[in-house]
């Protein structure tokens, strides 16, 4: 074993969903543990994934489908990552904009608040604009291989709209969401906080659903590090895991003002506290005209076991990556994927937590069996040829 | 071959499109939009796509690579998984190069190099700039600092700015902090 270090370099997006990291480093937990942790702000998930593969940075706060993708030599060059920890789970939701919210309610059989009414009142907007010769509607996400684009194509696809035929789906960095919603470059998006809150604000967007209203449990975003780091630190990752843990659970019993005015820092999320605020307390603005809806499972930071990394989890967001095309099916891919998430580790830094329950909860669909990946796909009507 | 430059700073951009000229790739758009980025891409086919590593664009690309199917798949990005010193000198200067099928990597390393020099010398031009930028603020405050002192103490421009000069050097600061002082004084005793 090499020598261990305690400076650590971790790269992040200013998101909400980084909120443990940023406790962990400006309430000294990570310091207790005798780690000097720089956290370092970075503009694209692209520049996350790089500086984390070529070992510019030591961890980072990473898509959870990108450290599969990355141990798997998916859409970049490959690199073995492990994800120890569960930054966040949940969290996203999607918007539309006051038109296509209009358009969608006119086609409604049902309630709005059923995943399942709404994408198919979405089908039928499709197809009336394809009837009209309309251009197809257009929606951003985050970036290919992101819950969002899966939240998205799953949802649409359960109505009836191939994602890949239907509709137009664009990468947009978060920051440029609500301004391409705003001047009509987009019709609707998938996003994590604030973003959609920061559109209802402006009155551009309608929020349609909460990410956790359609799985129960997603794995957001990882802790992610090289695999050749995590073997020579295992102390420095241990150790890390535990600041993360204090800070997960001061995130859970501190005052949430006092934690949405810490992330509101410009150099951690910059954003109002007031919108950050809403965020961690699962309590959304979802209209213009102020209407709101609440879900205490909204973000899931520490709470319910969200922290420990479910390799049934990584197996599902490959299965995704498969059925649009983003990689190839076979056994071989789906033990990579599974061996990403690491419970392991965890469990030797922390004790032992366990979930009860489905580990994905789709709202619909056939219930994901990791076991018979042929299967669970080919139950699904619309996906890409393998 | 064609080369695409993804730059919001138009200096930077034509900086490397003087280098990349001079090296003998005539062949160079830039494109400085961020809002038509697919767009313009789809249309000018490149080989090769320089983008700066503080461009929140850089996910759309990467978007490009994996659902187009109009656009070829990169081979690489950078030169070379195993080219960890290239890799690092370029993420280090700030530049991101996206490889387009069939091309050879020898050529691929000399546009990197080149980018990644032009790049450095980009942001020492920045440096200098900054600093050229705060000696002349500099200059304003001491040659305020010292009209004050004139005024108050009805000294020549000479002992004022020697007054200056032995109290920096007595409490161990610059000039321009006892300057700074001076005119906060100032203002204070207004």
């Amino acid at each position: 074993m090499t020598a261990e270090r305690e400076h650590l370099r971790i790269g992040f997006i200013p998101l909400a969903d980084a909120a443990s990291l940023f406790v962990a480093v400006d309430k000294g937990f990570a310091a207790q543990e005798g780690l000097d942790v720089e956290l370092v702000q970075e503009v694209s998930w692209s520049n996350v994934r790089d500086k984390l593969n070529i070992g510019m940075f030591d961890a980072a706060h990473l898509l959870a489908p990108v450290a599969v993708a990355s141990s798997l030599g998916v859409g970049h060059v490959k690199t073995p990552i492990v994800a120890p920890y569960n930054l966040a789970m949940n969290g996203n939701a999607i918007t539309v904009s006051p038109t296509l919210h209009a358009a969608m309610n006119a086609r409604l059989d049902g309630d709005a608040l059923d995943p399942l009414a709404t994408a198919r009142a979405l089908a039928r907007v499709v197809a009336d604009r394809k009837a009209a010769q309309a251009e197809p509607l257009t929606f951003g996400m985050t970036f290919p291989f992101s819950g969002h684009n899966y939240q998205l194509r799953y949802w649409m696809a359960a109505g009836g709209v191939d994602p890949d035929e239907d509709v137009r789906l664009v990468v947009l960095p978060p920051p440029y969401m609500v301004g391409s919603l705003a001047q009509g470059h987009v019709d609707g998006f998938c996003v994590g906080a604030p973003w959609n809150s920061v559109a209802v604000d402006l009155g551009v967007g309608h929020i349609l659903h909460f990410s956790v209203e359609l799985f129960s449990r997603c794995a957001e975003k990882s802790l992610a590090m090289r695999e050749s780091f995590a073997l020579e630190h295992p102390n420095v990752v241990a150790a890390l895991l535990r600041a993360l843990h204090r800070a997960a659970r001061f995130i859970g019993e501190a005052d949430p003002h006092e934690i949405a005015a810490l992330l509101a820092r410009p150099d951690r999320v910059g954003v109002g506290a007031d919108v950050i605020l809403r965020t961690l307390q699962g309590r959304l603005k979802i209209a213009p005209d102020g209407a709101t809806r609440e879900n205490a499972r909204y973000l899931l930071l520490g709470q319910e076991g969200a922290e420990r990394p479910d390799p049934t989890q990584a197996a599902w967001l490959y299965a995704q990556m498969a059925r649009w095309g983003q990689a190839p099916v076979s056994t071989a891919l789906l033990d990579a994927a599974k061996a990403v998430f690491r419970p392991d580790l965890f469990d030797a830094a922390l004790p032992a937590t366990t979930r009860s329950g489905d580990a994905i909860g789709a709202f619909c669909g056939p219930k994901f069996d990791e076991r018979d990946l042929d299967a669970y796909l080919a139950a699904f009507p619309i996906r890409r040829a393998p | 071959m064609k080369i695409v430059i993804v730059d919001e700073s138009p200096v930077r951009a034509a900086i490397l499109e003087d280098g990349l000229r001079e090296a003998g790739f005539t062949n160079v758009e830039r494109i400085g939009e961020m809002r038509s980025l697919l767009a313009r891409i789809y249309a000018i086919d490149p080989d090769v796509i320089l983008i700066d590593l503080e461009n929140p664009s850089r996910d759309i690309l990467e978007q490009m690579f994996q659902v187009s199917r109009a656009v070829r798949r990169p081979v690489a990005m950078f030169v070379d998984q195993s080219d960890a010193a290239s890799i690092q000198a370029s993420v280090d200067a700030g530049v991101s190069a996206y490889i387009v099928d069939g091309l050879k990597k020898e050529r691929i390393k000399s546009i990197l190099d080149l980018c990644v020099s032009r790049f450095n010398a980009f942001s020492r031009l920045q440096d200098e700039l900054a600093r050229a930028k705060s000696e002349i603020e500099e200059r304003k405050t001491i040659d305020r600092a010292k009209g004050l002192l004139m005024k108050a103490k009805n000294l020549s421009e000479e002992d004022a700015y020697r007054l200056m000069r032995s109290t920096a050097m007595r409490e161990k600061k610059k000039i321009f902090e006892i300057a700074q002082a001076i005119i906060t004084a100032s203002e204070l005793f207004k």
